[in-house]
């Protein structure tokens, strides 16, 4: 190992990597051995392991009971906290072997020919499961189907365990009338398989589609399941039952679905008024808001006030310029250090140009991957979602919040509603004094964007472009872990496009750029 | 709303002033603290909580109760558990045997409701005048009379109810849970084993026949988590708010399998010699010896399946590199991060920061290093750490002195104003059992010597006090 010299003299003028063994990684600054280039296997890993196999989530439901809102959802989640995940919606796969859809009979449990295409097109879709799992890096799969008989469900664990997958069970089941009319109309009626009906047709078909299930539907069972993982969810959450849970990925999926729920509501997402700081270009620090930032809170609460929102939570950092911001609206407000703006470290208080002064290796490490970069005794983006997920999880408890805080924490939080991948995430747009109004829809989040008409500086920074056509770059570095992703479109490509590296010519994110080159994109301040 | 009436009367925001201690942003007026209308915590709930336990003996009614309550009151939450057995304990001095419980004993009947009463009044002594925010009712309520009389209580005096029922009908559990806890119970005090099994047994028959349980249709309105064959399965109804969230997602991840966890800190760093504070400094010669007796300890343990945690600092790695297996990196086990104090010994900060010295001497739990941390942040970034432990089984966890006199506090149940002050020494592992309801510690040194890091609260903790009395307490450096 690292054996010490026992001559402490000659010891200690050895390099730091061979005195300690251990080298930090310049991106995220994440301590590894040295020689962990050379050796086969890298023993730390620096994210906690959820689950030490790939897990399938099998939804099982008659249709309009949230299967593909749960799929979603579960979906996007595990995604932003950094897992892997992908959708595998098995009506998709029908809708592209069938191209249109005639009537409720193609559902009729003795339409024979109907039934080889519906059993054709399962097998199909968990063979994408397994080749997500085994070349896409993915880690949890989300079999978004009925999956209503045993027979089914059978087929589907065989295939799990062949392969060596976990397999969790997430039934929804509803007796509630009116939350499956409303289903059918959130949903259903604008599906594609109801493109050329008026509502009416659209509603008598879909309820004799879900006639043509419930014949055969034989629900999870408390005896002969009873070694089965699963959890059932009862009208829409008020009862849940849960079986065996295996592993800590399990125990967070269940944790998220008991705390989801379907009441309408509106999320408002704010920054802080413009601050001390923001006016000079300085980035951090716990400035307090200079006087059009006071413009702005006022406008702010002018604005909320004349929502009528009832029951509004309000939300703050601890810092100086959220708490002020949330003082102009006049109602009681929670303090969250969760909500803190990421730590910049040792560049702290200081403007672009002063970090490229400083520290031109650290600024270019920053644009070559935003997402996981550390600053020096900081935090990275990917910090923040970690800090943050209990932010989240309160928010889908709640109903109505307006979350006041600051750039680089809306970023993280609009990129879990609007399922941003982690190559986007950090340069969305969250100008100040600019409230986005999200209000959840179908499977996912309408957003508005309000400015309250009180100028302020710029302080998006976009990734540097130039002319140069030849850059070198220092290659991103591999990890044993996958990389979180926005829930994947079928046909999107890993990795690399969602890091944006695609695009690398163009853009000037070396290590031995000019000034000039790094702060092309720093926005106008004093 | 009329439009040009709203800038007039525009709320005009207050001031705000920053708590010396906590570092807090509050608004204030004429200099002083205002009506705090912000909540510098996170919302758990808005009324009191009362959690009721349901089932027969021998369930775990009493393991969950303590367990929970050391949870809650670890993040953050005032709790207490009130059990009734003890109230009876202290009613009817000696007990006898099994037939004080039996279902036509009405003097029995009369002493038992009694005993519950007297534990409501407790109950509400505590949530609404002492300022607890959940009280633990733990006995078996096992009746649907019974309940509905808590019930009732609890609406009176405006407290959100949560069932939690344990039911299991494993006779080796049963059995387990008997000479775990029972055997050494005060009411057994003078019986041999058989005896005292023997009695319990036809005690917990005197509760079968009018038991009740909750009833999916008949209380399908309660707010209830059943946990089944110790947490086998469970059936959760009606979750109202967070903390109920929080309590179903804590019953949900603790087991009782057997298994050790082991805590300890880094091998003596480089900073450590010089008494510095923070940084992020290798490890010294000493501190490279104990991880390789690290080593060689855990090897000697045998243990099965064992996990290794570490932060992500480069000393905790440092010394599980030297064990020679898989290990994970948290970044929550990092150690309190002392803001601008960073890597100051005791005498810097001292002579740079004498207010935030003494501050910090006057209260070591809730003060943040101005830009850093305080030990009551550390708990909230702690609590997934506690978590996973919970759901884990052998695990070695290599941190740092604030965070294992965190972790500590946890498993063993100190309060706030102890923990800061737990003794957690460089080069000794701490081995932890659960036993019984609580947890067994055996302090191991692993003979490699190492600098003193402890530092005791001064007797002047005066922001007037001299030089000398505040640093009297600092251990001895380089």
């Amino acid at each position: 190992m690292m054996d010490a010299d026992p001559d402490t003299d000659r010891f200690e003028e050895m390099p730091d990597h061979l005195q300690s063994g251990l080298t930090q990684n310049p991106l995220e600054k994440i301590w590894v051995p040295w020689m962990s280039s050379r050796l086969s296997r890298r023993r730390g890993s620096s994210v906690p392991q959820f689950t030490n196999s790939p897990t399938m989530i099998v939804m099982v439901g008659l249709p309009a009971r949230g299967k593909t809102y749960i799929s979603k959802k579960l979906t996007r989640y595990l995604n932003w906290i950094g897992v892997p995940t992908k959708v595998f919606n098995v009506g998709q796969y029908r809708r592209e072997a069938c191209q249109s859809y005639k009537n409720f009979e193609f559902f009729r449990p003795d339409n024979e020919e109907a039934m080889k295409i519906r059993k054709a097109c399962a097998l199909s879709a968990l063979k994408d499961v397994s080749i997500y799992f085994s070349q896409d890096h993915g880690q949890v799969a989300v079999f978004d189907a009925t999956n209503t008989t045993c027979e089914r469900r059978e087929v589907i664990l065989f295939f799990a365990k062949e392969n060596g997958y976990k397999v969790f069970f997430v039934e929804s089941i509803c007796d509630d009338p009116e939350i499956i009319a409303e289903n059918i109309k959130q949903v259903k009626l604008s599906s594609p398989d109801y493109l050329n009906c008026d509502k009416e047709e659209a509603v008598a078909d879909f309820l004799k589609r879900i006639e043509c299930y419930k014949v055969t539907y034989i629900p999870l069972d408390d005896d002969k399941d009873r070694n089965l993982s699963y959890i059932k969810i009862f009208n829409v959450g008020s009862r849940y039952l849960v079986n065996r849970v295996q592993d800590h990925i399990q125990s967070r999926i269940v944790y998220y679905l008991m705390n989801i729920h379907v009441t309408p509501r509106t999320i408002y997402l704010c920054r802080h008024g413009e601050s001390e700081l923001n006016l000079v270009g300085r980035i951090g620090g716990d400035s307090g808001l200079s006087p059009r930032g006071n413009k702005f809170a006022a406008a702010l609460g002018k604005y909320i006030r004349s929502q009528c929102i009832p029951d509004l939570r309000i939300w703050t950092s601890h810092m100086k310029r959220t708490i002020q911001t949330a003082e102009a609206v006049g109602v009681t407000y929670e303090q969250w250090k969760a909500l803190n703006e990421i730590d910049a470290g040792v560049c702290e208080e200081m403007t672009y140009e002063e970090i490229q002064e400083n520290f031109p290796e650290e600024f270019a490490l920053r644009d070559q991957d935003k997402y996981r970069y550390r600053y020096p005794k900081g935090e990275s983006y990917e910090d923040l979602v970690q800090r943050l997920e209990p932010v989240i999880m309160e928010l889908e408890r709640q109903e109505n919040v307006l979350v006041v805080c600051h750039q680089a924490v809306m970023r993280c939080l609009l990129a879990y509603f609007l399922d941003k991948s982690a190559g986007e995430l950090p340069y969305l747009k969250c100008p100040l004094h600019t409230v986005l109004k999200l209000t959840p829809v179908a499977y996912g989040c309408k957003v508005e964007s309000v400015f309250l008409n009180v100028e302020a500086v710029n302080t998006h920074r976009d990734r540097p472009v130039c002319d140069e056509p030849q850059c070198s770059q220092t290659p991103p570095l591999r990890h044993s872990r996958a990389q979180p992703m926005a829930s994947p479109a079928p046909t999107k490509a890993p990795c690399l496009e969602d890091l944006g590296l695609t695009e690398l010519s163009l853009e000037n994110v070396s290590v031995d750029r000019d000034a000039e080159d790094a702060l092309v994109t720093v926005p106008d301040h004093i | 709303m009329n439009s040009t009436e709203d800038v007039t009367l525009a709320v005009m925001p207050r001031e705000l002033t920053q708590n010396p201690l906590r570092k807090i942003w509050m608004p204030c007026k004429n200099g002083l603290p205002d009506k705090h209308i912000s909540q510098r915590r996170v919302c758990m709930t808005n009324c009191p909580t009362l959690i009721v336990t349901v089932g027969l003996p021998a369930r775990g009614k009493t393991y969950i109760s303590k367990k929970l309550t050391r949870y809650l009151n670890w993040i953050g939450v005032p709790t207490k558990e009130f059990n009734v057995g003890q109230y009876r304990r202290e009613c009817v001095k000696i007990y006898k045997n099994f037939e004080f419980f039996r279902p036509d004993n009405e003097e029995g009947l009369k002493i038992r409701k009694q005993c519950a009463l007297t534990a409501l009044n407790d109950v509400r002594q505590y949530l609404s005048v002492e300022g607890g925010q959940v009280a633990v009712f733990d006995a078996t309520n096992t009746t649907r009379e019974r309940r509905g009389m808590i019930m009732r209580f609890a609406e009176q005096n405006g407290y959100k109810v949560f069932f939690v029922e344990s039911v299991c009908e494993d006779p080796e559990v049963i059995a387990q849970n008997i000479v775990q806890v029972k055997l050494g119970s005060p009411d057994y005090i003078d019986c041999n084993t058989e005896e005292a099994v023997q009695d319990f047994m036809k005690r917990i028959k005197c509760y079968e026949n009018s038991y009740q349980p909750l009833d999916e249709i008949l209380d399908r309105e309660l707010s209830y988590i059943k946990v089944m064959d110790v947490g086998r399965r469970y059936l959760v109804n009606r979750v109202q708010d967070h903390i109920q969230s929080r309590i179903v997602y804590y019953l949900m991840n603790i087991h009782i399998t057997p298994r050790s966890i082991y805590l300890c800190r880094h091998g003596e760093s480089d900073l450590n010699i010089r008494g510095r504070i923070g940084g992020d400094s290798g490890l010294s010669t000493r501190g490279k010896e104990f991880a390789h007796c690290l080593g060689k300890f855990i090897q000697d343990q045998n243990i099965k399946d064992l996990k290794v945690w570490t932060s992500q600092m480069k000393r905790t790695i440092q010394t599980a590199e030297a064990l020679g297996v898989q290990y994970e990196q948290w970044k929550a086990l990092n150690e309190i991060d002392a803001g601008v104090c960073e890597e100051m010994r005791y005498e810097e900060i001292q002579e740079h920061y004498p207010l935030e010295f003494a501050l910090r001497d006057q209260d070591k739990y809730r003060y943040r290093y101005p830009k850093g941390e305080s030990y009551e942040d550390l708990v909230q970034r702690l609590e997934p750490v506690i978590m996973e432990l919970e759901r884990q089984e052998n695990v070695l966890v290599i941190c740092h002195q604030a965070v294992m006199r965190c972790l500590l506090a946890y498993f063993l149940d100190k309060s706030a104003d102890e923990l800061p002050y737990l003794k957690c020494p460089l080069h000794t592992v701490l081995k932890l059992t659960p036993v019984a309801y609580g947890c067994k510690v055996q302090s191991i040194y692993l003979n490699v010597e190492a600098v003193n890091t402890h530092r005791d609260k001064p007797e002047n903790v005066n922001i007037s006090r001299l030089s000398e009395e505040a640093l009297f307490t600092v251990p001895a450096h380089q």
